[in-house]
């Protein structure tokens, strides 16, 4: 979504102007306590114009998306969705914080993976994300985690190498095509920061 | 027989492949056919709707449009990330002409919102809860269960328009219809980290902790969910759980259908229960309970 014009009264689809703070939304944050901005600060600050400031803040890649902000806002100012459009702009722009950089390289693999075979393979998509994560910190620790529970998995049947593909794989392309105009394919964007 | 849609999703047909199990038996068991959408898609999950608005509409649209296609009235998304996103999109493209048209076009199948999406819960509503009852082979007395709804089947409540998301009561109905109990406590609609499995365990490994925690202190033998993402973040990442905050947990997590399966008489093999992680033997499964007792 395209982030509108700062100062604009309407901010991702949602009237950003009617939070008149009263705090609910970071109240029953679960993760609140951790963020470096807090969700009723963040949205002040929209309020307030200050996009770029907001897109590099930490707490955006935090949030779990869980819409608890969003079921209790008494002004039915929807929270997520302005966090989507904060997120959005900060992936396009490559500024978030290198602790959660994580997160983007996650969600980037992600929608690769499904550009690729139409759905997800959790093999190959934990594999590349590893690797990129890696590439990125060079954290061992990252790197061997959950390896472990893959014989477990196994054990269980819930383990596919091969994974499932969309037949139509064509389609999927052209579909992220038309979604992803005059941007470069989410692929090639990932571990460039 | 009853016929519904089936979408379903990545997780079903991967890790969670013991979902799909339990979702399919029970469904055979109270004669429900499941008509799988052909060719479907991901739907984006939250990857989409957080870096690309237009694709977290598109790829849940063209899986509409296949519905639709295939002459589903009704279509069951048991993953309630899936439901979540394919109803935001029903709902956008039943307020927006020319969005319909802009969809259409991105995923060359005509989608107009017409498909009714229903989550796990809802499925047994439709199919009734008096009728199930009847059909209960073994009560099960010696559940006492904490339900948790986590995020997105009660959220964001504008757009899912399903239960009370704060007081949500409609897994406990199924339960009282199975001769369950059903726990009081305080973090049935709390997050337990949803994707940031990979990304950021700590966070997953402390919300789970606090909810298992606190089902527990109310008195709850097992938790019960409707969520292939709160199932793998309660029961695959106990263990982690435990060795992170040093604690012993021992909670079985049941998805609703296990139960209903369980109580229609339905073996834990046929349900994929013994696929999860928390062990029988460790925990009181019904099967293991009625033995004892």
């Amino acid at each position: 979504m395209a982030v509108t014009p700062v100062g604009d009264k309407m901010f991702a689809g949602t009237s950003i102007e009617n939070c008149y703070q009263c705090g609910k939304c970071t109240a029953g944050c679960p993760l609140a306590d951790q963020m470096d901005v807090t969700p009723n600060q963040l949205f002040r600050l929209v309020q307030l114009g200050e996009v770029e400031k907001v897109a590099r803040c930490g707490a955006i890649w935090m949030c779990v998306s869980c819409f608890t902000c969003t079921g209790r806002c008494p002004q039915s100012v929807e929270c997520v969705e302005i966090i989507d459009a904060l997120r959005e702009y900060a992936a396009e722009h490559g500024c978030a914080p290198p602790d959660l950089k994580r997160v983007i390289l996650f969600q980037k693999a992600f929608l690769e993976n499904i550009r690729r075979n139409g759905r997800i393979n959790e093999v190959e998509l934990i594999a590349e994300f590893k690797t990129r994560g890696f590439l990125q910190d060079l954290s061992l620790p990252f790197l061997m985690k959950d390896t472990l529970l893959a014989p477990r998995l196994m054990q269980r049947g819930k383990f596919h190498l091969t994974g499932e593909k969309a037949k139509d794989r064509d389609l999927v392309r052209r579909i992220f095509a038309r979604c992803t105009t005059a941007e470069e394919p989410a692929a090639n964007e990932g571990g460039a920061h | 027989m009853a016929r519904f849609g089936y979408y379903p999703g990545c997780a079903l047909h991967g890790s969670s492949n013991d979902f799909e199990a339990s979702v399919r038996a029970c469904m055979k068991a109270l004669q429900v056919e499941l008509g799988e959408l052909n060719d479907w898609i991901c739907c984006g999950a939250t990857a989409a709707h957080s870096i690309n608005h237009k694709l977290s509409l598109a790829l849940p649209g063209r899986n509409l449009g296949i519905a639709e296609r295939e002459g589903y009235t009704d279509l069951l998304a048991p993953c309630p990330m899936c439901s979540m996103e394919l109803i935001k999109t029903k709902n956008a493209l039943c307020k927006d002409k020319a969005l319909c048209a802009e969809i259409s076009d991105i995923v060359e199948i005509p989608v107009t919102g017409s498909t009714e999406v229903i989550n796990l819960i809802q499925i047994f509503q439709r199919i009734g809860l008096d009728r199930i009852k009847a059909a209960v082979k073994t009560p099960l007395e010696q559940i006492s269960a904490a339900c948790y709804y986590g995020c997105l089947l009660t959220r964001p409540p504008r757009t899912v328009q399903f239960d009370d998301a704060d007081r949500p009561r409609s897994m406990e109905t199924v339960l009282d219809a199975l001769g369950a109990k059903s726990v009081e406590w305080n973090f049935a609609t709390e997050c337990c980290g949803a994707g940031m499995t990979m990304s950021r365990e700590e966070t997953v490994l402390n919300l789970s902790n606090k909810i298992i925690s606190n089902a527990k202190a109310h008195g709850a033998n097992c938790l019960v969910v409707a969520c292939p993402m709160c199932h793998v973040n309660l029961d695959m990442k106990q263990g982690a759980v435990e060795q992170a905050h040093g604690v012993k947990h021992d909670m079985p997590v049941y998805y609703l259908s296990d139960l209903v399966g369980l109580a229609l008489g339905l073996s834990e093999r046929e349900l994929a229960v013994d696929r999860h992680f928390v062990r029988a033997g460790t925990r009181p499964s019904p099967q293991t309970l009625a033995e004892k007792v």
